[in-house]
């Protein structure tokens, strides 16, 4: 950069310095900005996680240090492995079913308003009810020993977002393509396929997006209330309970990397949906 | 003037309307949008409707092209009734927004209508071909919406307008989202394209300079309720080159105009 060395030189022959600064600083600004965007939640974390070791120490066992959590981590990684795939499995055949029958409700909806409007009350119950607390109730229903209610809970979870977002997306026409579409005299099939539901996508991408962490929140909540001996909810109150409690928040760590695997790839899908999507 | 449409007899006109009313809304709240329009516009011919804000000049053209139905009077395209014509896709239309589809490239766009109107494939990439280098953008045939200017989109949205072919093209203000010089460029390039395809055009415009740089005739319109106040020739024959604008003929047709508007006696006009 011969501009910022001619600046250093000349700030070395009496010139301002602050002057020199300023303009080495203006010539990296915006590495230097991504750079800082990027390091500054590191340090933080960092220093964060330092200060948790120091303050533990080996003062309590009940509130393990971040070192003595990673040993754990590593040393059981097979079995919180087993147990992410165990929850996440759930959470994903959830979010799956979750996301067809919205789907399917979301397009019956807005072609037909009386149904939307019978629908309604029991979207509204289900958007409100505090998910989990069903699952005793499935586990009832069906035999205790099946993954079916957790599926079910995290499938009524998943359905919410995207049964919301969906027909949202499905009524939001930009009256100049309804123009459009009237002047082309195109039929009612040729306007959805080539408005309606392509202008609905990116809101079901959002709707998904939104869906993916409550489902896996959902799925594994629901193992606290009883089911079969998998997934990472019962890890951790089995952990808890013989008090491993390093063990157990290994586990909470595998549960926030199961999260976010599932947050990533949806938001990776959202913003792949959304591209183009800027102008008018 | 511009050429005959070749198996139109002279006698049938592109549009005509008689007697056309349009009201919104009913009772207490009804707004006279439109109030008994008559109006005859020739095959080939340029023609601008111009007004002030809620003249209901945008509604007459939406009521040409069967977007809205009149409330009174009768609407008829190349000699059927307005809605007729539309299902016969009688005419390309173009708004003030591009209303491009973003997740559609340009060549997408401007299949669109051909795709929904059953074109096949071969023709249909041989047309969009040809269309994109008519709006002078072949280069960017396969650009998304959001990677054009103002300008190009809306070059894409009359490219499209043109896509069948149409011997009616209704334009609603669409260069009224350009800046001057963009606007100025794409006013000279429709004046080629209207002469070049011979179709007839019905072009709604705030800008008298514009209406008279472009028409073959201006039509006057003042609001509540929307009618007719006047109607001015504009005789400078297909050929509208740059320097018409510099041209003392075209100021005072200018200056006609702003008289029709402003509701002093057109007389200069009538001598022309």
């Amino acid at each position: 950069m011969p501009a910022a060395s001619s600046r250093s030189a000349r700030s070395a022959t009496g010139g301002s310095s602050a002057r020199s600064a300023t303009g080495g600083s203006s010539a990296r600004s915006a590495t230097g900005d991504a750079l800082l965007r990027l390091a500054a939640p590191i340090v933080f974390g960092i220093v964060a996680l330092g200060l948790w070791q120091l303050a533990v120490g080996a003062a309590d066992a009940r509130t393990p240090s971040p070192f003595g959590i990673g040993a754990r981590f590593g040393a059981q990684f097979g079995a919180i492995w087993s147990a992410s795939i165990g929850t996440a499995t759930n959470a994903l055949i959830g979010l799956v079913v979750g996301t067809l029958v919205a789907v399917v409700w979301a397009l019956l909806c807005a072609n037909a308003r009386w149904l939307e409007e019978l629908g309604n009350p029991l979207v509204t119950a289900l958007s409100v009810v505090p998910l989990v607390s069903l699952a005793p109730v499935f586990y009832a229903m069906f035999d205790s020993s099946l993954q079916t209610g957790r599926i079910i809970v995290a499938a009524i979870a998943a359905f919410v977002p995207v049964f919301f977002n969906t027909l949202r997306g499905l009524r939001t026409v930009l009256p100049i393509h309804r123009d459009l579409m009237r002047a082309y005299a195109a039929t009612g099939w040729q306007a959805a396929r080539t408005v309606t539901l392509p202008g609905a996508l990116p809101f079901f991408f959002t709707g998904i997006r939104i869906a993916s962490s409550i489902t896996v929140i959902s799925a594994l909540v629901a193992e606290y209330f009883g089911g079969p001996v998998t997934g990472i909810g019962n890890a951790i109150t089995t952990a808890v309970s013989s008090s491993d409690y390093a063990l157990a928040w290994a586990y909470v760590l595998g549960a926030i990397l199961t999260g976010l695997v599932f947050y990533v790839v949806t938001y990776v899908l959202e913003v792949l949906a959304t591209r183009h999507r800027t102008t008018e | 003037m511009r050429f005959d449409t070749k198996e139109l007899p002279e006698a049938v006109p592109a549009v005509r309307v008689a007697g056309a009313s349009k009201t919104f809304g009913r009772k207490a709240k009804a707004v006279r949008a439109l109030e008994a329009i008559d109006l005859d516009i020739r095959a080939g011919e340029f023609v601008s409707l111009i007004g002030p804000s809620g003249c209901g000049k945008s509604t007459l053209l939406r009521l040409i092209a069967d977007l809205d139905r009149p409330s009174a009077g009768s609407i008829e395209v190349f000699g059927k009734p307005a809605a007729q014509a539309r299902l016969d896709q009688e005419y390309g239309i173009a708004f003030q927004q591009a209303g491009l589809l973003p997740w559609r490239t340009v060549a997408g766009n401007l299949a669109l209508p051909l795709e929904l109107h059953g074109v096949p494939h071969a023709e249909r990439n041989e047309r969009v071909e040809s269309l994109a280098s008519l709006v002078g953008l072949a280069d960017f045939i396969d650009h998304y919406p959001d990677q054009l200017s103002g300008g190009m989109q809306q070059r894409v949205a009359i490219a499209r307008a043109l896509a069948e072919g149409p011997r009616l093209l209704l334009m609603d203000e669409p260069f009224g989202a350009l800046d001057e010089m963009t606007r100025e460029r794409m006013q000279a390039e429709l004046a080629r394209i209207a002469t070049a395809t011979g179709a007839a055009v019905v072009f709604v415009t705030h800008s008298i300079p514009e209406a008279v740089f472009l028409s073959d005739r201006v039509v006057v319109m003042s609001p509540r309720p929307g009618r007719i106040t006047g109607i001015i020739d504009v005789p400078f024959g297909d050929e509208r080159p740059e320097l018409l604008r510099e041209d003392p003929a075209y100021f005072e047709l200018v200056t006609a105009v702003r008289e029709a508007l402003h509701g002093t006696p057109v007389v200069r006009a009538e001598e022309v």
